[in-house]
């Protein structure tokens, strides 16, 4: 039993099931249900999967401002007349950056650290897109930095980091709010997030 | 006797990896089974009622159930937070540091009741009014005298003659000092001052209240850190990741200090 799974199938199987190991969330047996599955697919198909990949490897770069993925330099929404050019909102990762805009309620730019600062993990600030993040601060007429990288431990070291950094540039350095999260339980909650809660009350609406 | 299926403990987060989807594995440092990795499913969503339970550095009660690979986490609430460090980058950052190293000296699932002690006592004083450095000072010497390797101090490893009051020499290989005659001449081991001596030999024995007491000037404590990282270092035989962000932090304070 020690000889390897996928050298029973032929080479170029083979081949396909290894590089679908490689992909992140994909075990042995998932590797070999795709395989076959795309052994099944169209040519069509198949050859649409293979350009795309290819494209995405040709075409999207990160864009010169603010480090987010994109086809064009800079990217749609650096250069967007319609957004709100006084502010930046620095995530960890450009998927953040969909889910920021989902939501549909900020306007302004974004910055994309590429990471967070992890340093039992050996991930420290020049690992992350900060240098950028500076000389962006430098050059254009920013008034607010939300700092809105994850609310958990690496998230909140960099977003320390960050604010030591950036508050003796001159812009207003916030912090997105944390506090309970929609559809949750009180009962459940951290007493951290419980704390925060507190501290972050608004006057109620009604 | 087994442990059983399912039981509980106290544990000390030390660290944490995502995987998969929305899960992350955990390190914990438990108090009655050592260091384990444990899966916690689905706290990467906000929904996550564990969440915010399982930060690194948190001390928590935690139910875990025997899985097949690894334990699986299936309860837990927070006992300490430790909430001061996570709200300063220069203490989180020693406290980051005091949790990798207990992470590379411990054994997995190997019993360490006074490592643990020692890292929640740690812990806790990094929140006060101590000097962080020295805290993290004290803090290696104990975690190497309970991991065995508690350097020597007191005699020369060469000669076993005891040492004076003078230059001496420490040898992270040897793994502690050396007298004059013996250091001169052995590779690796480093000049050692005799206020160096004597601030690692209190280190060495003097519990966190007296080393809160403690002001020493920044060239010995910086003779004193080099020291205790070699010899860290050689033990291990790896760097302590950690070490590096602390050093950034502190180059990048001194500007700001003149």
């Amino acid at each position: 039993m020690n000889e390897h799974p996928t050298t029973a199938a032929a080479a170029p199987v083979a081949r396909l099931i290894e590089e679908f190991h490689k992909l992140p969330g994909v075990g042995p047996k998932s590797a070999q249900r795709l395989t076959y599955y795309l052994l099944r697919m169209p040519a069509a198909e198949a050859r649409a999967l293979a350009e795309a990949i290819l494209e995405v490897k040709e075409r999207i770069t990160f864009c010169s401002a603010c480090q987010n993925v994109t086809d064009v330099n800079p990217c749609r929404i650096c250069a967007s007349d319609r957004r709100d050019r006084t502010m930046i909102c620095v995530v960890e990762e450009p998927l953040d950056i969909l889910a920021l805009e989902r939501s549909g309620s900020y306007q302004g730019l974004y910055h994309v650290l590429h990471g967070a600062i992890s340093p039992m993990d050996g991930i420290g600030p020049e690992e992350l897109k900060i240098e950028e993040l500076l000389s962006r601060l430098r050059s254009e007429e920013v008034q607010e930095v939300i700092l809105a990288t994850n609310p958990n431990l690496e998230g909140e070291a960099t977003a320390m980091y960050l604010t030591r950094l950036l508050r003796p540039l001159g812009p207003k350095v916030t912090r997105l709010a944390s506090g309970l999260p929609v559809g949750g339980d009180l009962e459940y909650a951290d007493d951290v997030t419980l704390s925060r809660a507190l501290e972050g009350r608004q006057e109620a609406q009604g | 006797m087994g442990t059983p299926r399912i039981y509980k403990t106290e544990a000390i987060v030390l660290r944490q990896r995502k995987m998969g989807e929305a899960d992350r594995v955990l390190t914990l440092h438990t108090l009655t089974h050592g260091k384990l990795d444990a899966k916690a499913k689905g706290v990467r969503k906000t929904t996550s009622r564990m969440a915010g339970h399982l930060q690194p550095l948190n001390r928590c009660m935690v139910q875990l159930v025997q899985g097949r690979t690894m334990e699986i986490i299936a309860g837990c609430e927070t006992l300490e937070s430790f909430q001061p460090l996570r709200e300063d980058l220069d203490r989180l950052s020693r406290a980051l540091y005091a949790a990798e190293l207990a992470d590379r000296f411990l054994a997995e699932r190997v019993e360490a009741v006074a490592t643990y002690r020692l890292l929640q006592e740690t812990l806790r004083h990094l929140q006060g009014d101590a000097d962080v450095d020295l805290v993290l000072r004290r803090y290696e010497m104990k975690l190497l005298e309970h991991a065995g390797f508690r350097p020597e101090l007191d005699r020369c490893l060469g000669c076993e003659v005891p040492m004076g009051p003078q230059r001496n020499f420490f040898s992270p290989m040897a793994g502690g000092t050396l007298c004059p005659s013996c250091g001169a001449g052995t590779a690796g081991s480093r000049m050692l001052s005799a206020d160096g001596l004597k601030v690692l030999r209190l280190l060495q024995r003097a519990s966190y209240k007296e080393i809160e007491r403690l002001n020493i000037p920044p060239a010995l404590a910086q003779e004193v850190e080099r020291h205790q990282r070699s010899y860290i270092a050689c033990v291990l035989e790896r760097d302590v990741n950690a070490a590096a962000f602390v050093e950034r932090l502190r180059r990048e304070q001194q500007p700001l200090q003149i």
